[in-house]
């Protein structure tokens, strides 16, 4: 996002460098200030005529809120400068009385469309095509000249299939039924699901005389429906995977104290809450001191949580969960008290609400896969991030001195520590790092949902689901526990709604434990029972 | 050994019983004691906490300019920590042990619903500040925030309008329970009268704490591929920052799809990333944006209050409307107060009656003279990328409010007016 | 054991608590249904031994608790299965005679129907079936006793025969729980959704808040749970009690001496449950609401508290630590409003390290030091 404004910004100095403002009609600018937002539409359209870039800017700043009114004058702010909209003049000090000239969706709609042809001519691509996709939906018949211009000149076969879409949509509406069939055949290779009611309207005899173009209508909207579905079951797969990534992310940490260790750890969720917290921390002084990075928090933050995670893991296993091994329903009880003094802690120290953690620009908006299918950034990187730490976790314990002797303690206590396992230590250090894979789960949360005092209540009892259906002490279980709960969620949730869908994914959990008590994945080998 | 235990723990349980059940009466005459009643922990703790402040703030407010009658108002806090059987104890225990005159509490619809019976009982007095479903009508509650049509149907009648947007497809999504089932159930007679087809409204519901909104996106999506669609939401406290969030990045503006959302304000927007937010709309009955003298006022005092109180991030507070119901609930009732001369509950009642108080809203609201709410005027704002909100459009002036919506059946034979039995 | 045959069930039953017991027990029927009652109906308001209405209700409540934590006792104390779903069977229990209250409003709601106020906004005409009957008082006390017992007996079945223990058999109780309190929630269910039944009017024809009433259901509860825990002793000193001691420490070995582990195991279990759905038909009146909150898995893990605090493994400690714990909790919330959580979460994490046997423990190892 700030990499396109400041590739905005410099395109306008690059091309406009010499200040003449004389082109802007002062009372159409005066006009933008209009009670009645027709008034303002048309302001905004009579001045995009003009099409120069004093227009452009002035329009920009209107579209960003930088457009102040104070009294009869109307100041346009250029980060902390203040120039006077018409003249150009710079303005210094800003008069106190200047207020923000409000606009609504409506105009903020209008606003994008005509910046959007305006920007059609630029020599970017980039923001040509972003233009012609914007454009792609919202043209309106005002525009056909400027599309027109833009049809000849355009050389990108993929902005031009958009302009020429966004041409055709116009077209739709003209009484030339020539026309109207040329354009029908054109929206028949599109998959813009908006496109589909008009194409149906097309097929009525009632609307459309036509009959050529009612079969070609048919034809198209055959066509349309059929990638319409590729795209929907293609979006449900991704966010049942992403659904899955998630869950495993929250499990994960409990995988390691739980199945691991056998310490029903109710604090779970609380680390979690630790570690999105530590995220918020980072973000904060980021802003603080290195504004200019601030894009890539997310990255530092992902040491921080994970080691002030882990480092609040090592204090609970010291201070409390070790006196409590092999008592596993009593560590219940004391984990479940000290996730009340955390949650109450987070409260007193950040105060109850919930605090805003922002998707850095590489994370936000998505991929747009088909035109009714955009993979969102997030959504992307949190599943790469959930392979990450899987794959880390994975080394830790196969690879590492550490994850032997872990392996060992889970195995049989007694006999590691007879061979000289510290098992204290170790019990200390899986717990440390259980608490921060639990931590680096937080950092994931935090960019897809609230970070507050109670975000971590609300992943406890999914992470035991996904834990319990695994198999305790397997992380294969749980990986794939986790992904088999998200996409069979997701699918369900289509079919049934969110409630319905949760409560049978509960029900299935229950019968499948009858079927396989210790899991999907069951340890193998002999153990002694209790 | 182990009979004797029991007996002598029997003993213990009892003497523990009674010492903690039995405390002493309240001796002091001097003050008027006002019960708060807002969960301070659980889930209700995020929206509560700042009403609670709100309330001390505005009593000690009271208290500085003389108090009530000449005596000082004494707050009692407690925690029903966001467990409804909790709330009918807190209230009792208010009503009956610490005596208060008046309680300024409660947010859910559940809650109220919970403490009702033992303010019938006890014949106490209860000011609501949020805005809440209808349907309801009781001589003990004052509500002090919007019925629905001082907010659902105004913005529903905007997203109608060609300013905007003319939305002509609505997708009704909420948290499942009363407020938006109620909501949503006005709200589709209304667009019903107003000529919409039923195939062009769309009723979901998630369960509470729902944090994963990918399909229902992707539903809207696909919804709004059928004409100019407006999403209505009602979804509820935190479910709300993963919903705008995967909005935002699956690409659905505002300008397009535009959300308006009823429980959405500017304290909820303080744990968004507002950026990808801009456009979409709150109905209110108040704005911390709104410019004018009584806002300014009651702005400042609340900043001033957060920093003396230390309050976490108190350089960042922000106030929203069910602060400024509070704010004027506690007003208007020493207003009746002092026109009663008594803080008698039945003689309070009779002088909330026609009670008029000006409020950060910009408007001298009045208390209706039978109907136990207040006349407001509504607000639609656009969210801005500071987290505050656009006004972009208002009512005239303040508007009665109707509990018993006339677009439920049967609700014509209604009274406006509490039963008096 | 052969004795035991020829002295009447009656006698062996009441025999089994100890004369101590009955003292207690004796003291304990006095107070609460006889003196508090009689301070709150006799004694005038401004009295300085008048025992408000709050105490009674807060009373009734924290007995019914109690109750509960007997019950969860007798399952997890006695038998070591961890039930963390016991919240669903209260609050089966309650919505069960929650009902009967409903039915009991009858013309006096807000829509002036003889269907509750929620189903008339739910646009449905007449009851839905499982809604039957309700009207009668003494249906629906079977309800309460059928039906969550009935869920116990399925699920309890399954699992047991399944050999599902430990953590496993915890975790699927809580999402049994869970996904109750998402069924209760929906607005379909017929179960009032998130509002629950509240606003409650009359009682056998009594109205619900006379004073009268109260102290009856005070009463009632006092009673019920001195005959929880009479029942209880009853069952923990019987050769039953003794086979459940048994699985708890070593199930295996109950197996290879020919007991099958699942019938004792399902009969205590489905007791349980009835105990706490009887507790839960007590608990709807007095505190005036029912909702699926009661549900949610952190209710049941207090539960669970509860009877850590005041000793597992002893009848009267779980009901001790019911008491213990929700008065400090009504005396906090009122006294340390915003820092209340740290004193109960400190509480919890204190009793489970120094006192593994709750506060019982701790009176017993006191006894035991003083007496040396």
């Amino acid at each position: 996002m700030i990499l396109r404004t400041l590739l905005t910004l410099l395109w306008l100095a690059g091309m406009f460098v010499s200040p003449a403002q004389a082109a802007l009609d002062p009372a159409l600018v005066k006009q933008l200030n209009a009670d009645d937002t027709d008034q303002k539409i048309l302001a905004i359209k009579q001045l995009a005529l003009t099409a120069d870039a004093d227009t452009t800017r002035v329009l920009q700043a209107l579209a960003n809120d930088a457009l102040l009114i104070d009294g009869d004058r109307v100041i346009r702010m250029d980060g902390e400068r203040a120039y006077d909209a018409v003249t150009g003049q710079e303005i210094s000090p800003l008069p106190e009385t200047a207020a923000t000239l409000v606009i609504n969706n409506r105009v903020r709609g209008e606003l994008a469309t005509t910046l959007a042809a305006l920007k059609l001519f630029v020599p970017n691509r980039d923001q040509r095509l972003a233009a012609a996709k914007e454009l792609e939906d919202n043209a309106d018949p005002f525009f056909i000249p400027i599309l027109d211009r833009a049809l000849a000149q355009e050389r990108d076969p993929e902005i031009k299939d958009l302009v020429a879409q966004a041409r055709a949509l116009i077209a739709l509406k003209s009484p030339d039924p020539a026309k109207r069939l040329a354009a029908v055949k054109i929206l028949g290779e599109s998959d813009n699901p908006s496109l589909k009611v008009r194409l149906i309207a097309l097929t009525d005899p009632a609307k459309e005389p036509d009959e050529r173009v009612r079969i070609a209508a048919k034809t198209s909207l055959r066509a349309l429906n059929a990638r319409l579905t590729l795209g929907e079951n293609i979006e449900r797969i991704f966010s049942g995977l992403s659904l899955g990534s998630v869950l495993l992310l929250a499990a994960l940490g409990l995988a390691i104290t739980y199945g691991v260790m056998g310490v029903i750890n109710m604090a779970h969720g609380e680390l979690l809450m630790v570690g999105a917290y530590a995220t918020y921390i980072v973000q904060t002084l980021f802003r603080h001191y290195f504004p200019g990075a601030l894009d890539w928090y997310v990255v530092a933050a992902v040491p921080v949580a994970f080691f002030s995670a882990a480092l609040a893991g090592i204090i609970l296993e010291r201070t409390v969960i070790r006196w409590l091994y092999g008592r596993p329903l009593e560590t219940l009880l004391a984990t479940w008290g000290l996730s009340l003094i955390l949650i109450q802690a987070a409260r007193v120290i950040f105060g109850p609400q919930n605090l805003a953690v922002a998707n850095p620009s590489w994370m936000s908006g998505g991929v747009q896969l088909m035109s009714n299918v955009v993979l969102p950034w997030n959504r992307i990187i949190i599943i790469g991030f959930a392979l990450f730490v899987l794959a880390l976790v994975w080394v830790l314990l196969n690879r590492t001195r550490l994850g032997l002797f872990v392996r060992a303690v889970t195995q049989n206590r007694a006999m590691a520590g007879c061979v000289g396992v510290p098992t204290g230590r170790i019990d200390t250090l899986a717990f440390g790092l259980g608490a921060g894979i639990a931590g680096l789960g937080g950092v994931a949360l935090s960019q897809i949902a609230n970070v507050g005092p109670d975000m971590g209540q609300g992943y406890i009892v999914d992470s035991f689901m996904v834990v319990v259906l695994g198999g305790v002490g397997q992380l294969a279980g749980a990986v794939w526990a986790a992904l088999g709960l998200g996409i069979a969620s997701k699918f369900l949730e289509g079919w049934v709604g969110a409630v319905i869908a949760k409560i049978v994914v509960l029900a299935f959990i229950i019968v499948f434990i009858q079927k396989r008590p210790q899991g999907l994945f069951a340890l193998k080998g002999r153990f002694v029972e209790n | 050994m182990k009979r004797r235990n029991f007996f002598k723990a029997s003993v213990v349980s009892l003497s523990l019983a009674v010492a903690g059940l039995v405390s002493l009466p309240a001796l002091a005459a001097d003050t008027i004691k006002v019960g708060i009643l807002h969960s301070l922990s659980g889930t209700m703790a995020i929206s509560e906490t700042a009403l609670k402040e709100t309330a001390l703030m505005t009593i000690a407010d009271i208290n500085a300019h003389g108090g009530v009658l000449g005596k000082k108002l004494e707050p009692v806090v407690v925690d029903p920590a966001s467990n409804w059987p909790l709330f009918a104890e807190k209230a009792r225990q208010l009503l009956t042990q610490d005596k208060v005159a008046v309680v300024f509490g409660c947010w859910t619809s559940v809650s109220r619903k919970s403490v009702l019976p033992v303010f019938k009982e006890l014949n106490g007095l209860l000011f609501y500040p949020v805005q809440y479903e209808g349907e309801e009508l009781e001589k003990n509650v004052f509500y002090t925030g919007a019925a629905p049509n001082q907010q659902a149907i105004p913005a529903v009648e905007y997203l109608m309008s060609k300013d905007g947007g003319g939305a002509k497809r609505f997708f009704l999504l909420g948290t499942d329970y009363v407020y938006p089932r109620t909501t949503n159930k006005i709200l589709r007679a209304f667009l019903k009268s107003k000529g919409v087809a039923d195939k062009d409204i769309e009723e979901v519901y998630t369960p509470f704490g729902h944090s994963d909104y990918q399909t229902i996106v992707a539903n809207i999506k696909k919804f709004s591929a059928g004409g100019k669609t407006a999403v209505i939401s009602t979804i509820n406290g935190d479910s709300n920052v993963p919903f705008y969030k995967e909005l935002g990045n699956a690409g659905l503006k505002a300008t397009d799809v535009p959300v308006v959302a009823f429980s959405v304000g500017e304290e909820e927007l303080r744990g968004v990333d507002t950026k990808p937010l801009v456009g979409h709309l709150a109905a209110w009955n108040y704005f911390m944006s709104l410019k004018n003298p009584e806002n300014t006022k009651f702005i400042k005092m609340y900043k001033d209050w957060a920093k003396k109180e230390k309050l976490p991030n108190a350089d960042k507070v922000v106030t929203n409307d069910p602060m400024e119901a509070t704010y004027v609930g506690i007003h208007m009732w020493k207003q009746a107060v002092e026109k009663a001369k008594s803080t008698d509950v039945n003689k309070v009642i009779a002088a909330m009656a026609g009670q008029s108080f000006k409020a950060p809203d910009g408007f001298t609201i009045k208390m209706d003279e039978k109907n136990h709410h207040l006349h407001k005027p509504v607000f639609i704002g656009e969210i801005r990328p500071d987290g505050q909100f656009n006004v972009v459009w208002k009512t005239p002036g303040p508007i009665k409010a109707e509990p018993w919506s006339p677009y439920i059946p049967g609700n014509d034979k209604k009274k406006g007016e509490p039963d008096t039995k | 054991m052969k004795t035991d045959r020829r002295i009447p069930f009656v006698i062996r039953f009441l025999s089994a608590t100890g004369r101590r017991g009955w003292i207690a027990l004796s003291v304990f029927a006095l107070v609460t249904c006889v003196l508090l009652p009689a301070a709150h109906l006799w004694l005038p308001n401004g009295h300085p031994l008048h025992v408000s209405d709050y105490v009674i209700t807060l009373g009734g409540k924290v007995m019914c608790y109690a109750i509960v934590a007997v019950a969860m006792d007798l399952i997890w104390g006695f038998t070591g299965i961890l039930s963390l779903g016991h919240g669903v069977f209260f609050a089966l229990g309650g919505y069960a005679f929650g009902m009967y209250l409903m039915r009991g409003i009858g013309q006096d709601g807000v829509y002036h129907s003889a269907l509750p106020d929620f189903m008339v906004f739910l646009d449905w005409k007449a009851f839905p079936w499982y809604w039957q009957g309700t009207d009668h008082f003494l249906y629906a006390v079977l309800l309460v006793l059928v039906a969550p017992a009935l869920l116990a007996f399925v699920f309890g079945f399954f699992a047991f025969r399944s050999r599902i223990k430990g953590v496993y058999f915890s975790i699927i109780t809580q999402a049994l729980t869970f996904a109750f309190m998402l069924l209760f929630f929906r607005n379909e269910t017929g179960f009032g959704g998130n509002n629950g039944f509240t606003d409650f009017k009359r009682i056998l024809g009594y109205s619900i808040t006379a004073p009268q009433t109260r102290v009856t259901l005070f009463a009632l509860t006092a009673l019920m749970l001195m005959f929880t825990l009479v029942l209880g002793r009853y069952l923990v000193k019987s050769k039953f009690g003794r086979v459940l001691a048994a699985i708890r420490d070593a199930e295996s070995r109950v197996m290879f001496l020919g007991y099958n582990p699942l019938w004792y195991k399902l009969f205590i279990w489905t007791l349980s449950a009835m105990l706490c759905a009887v507790a839960g038909a007590l608990y709807v009146p007095q505190v005036g609401i029912i909702n699926p909150s009661e549900m949610s898995p952190a209710n049941s893990i207090e539960l669970a508290i509860w009877v850590a605090v005041g000793g597992r493994g002893t009848l009267i400690g779980p009901a001790l630590g019911a008491f213990i714990v929700n008065l400090s909790k009504s005396w906090f919330t009122v006294a340390f409003p915003e820092y209340w959580l740290f004193f109960l979460g400190l509480l919890f994490v204190l009793v489970t390290l120094f006192l593994p046997q709750g506060v019982v423990g701790l009176w017993q190892r006191l006894r035991a030091r003083s007496g040396r």
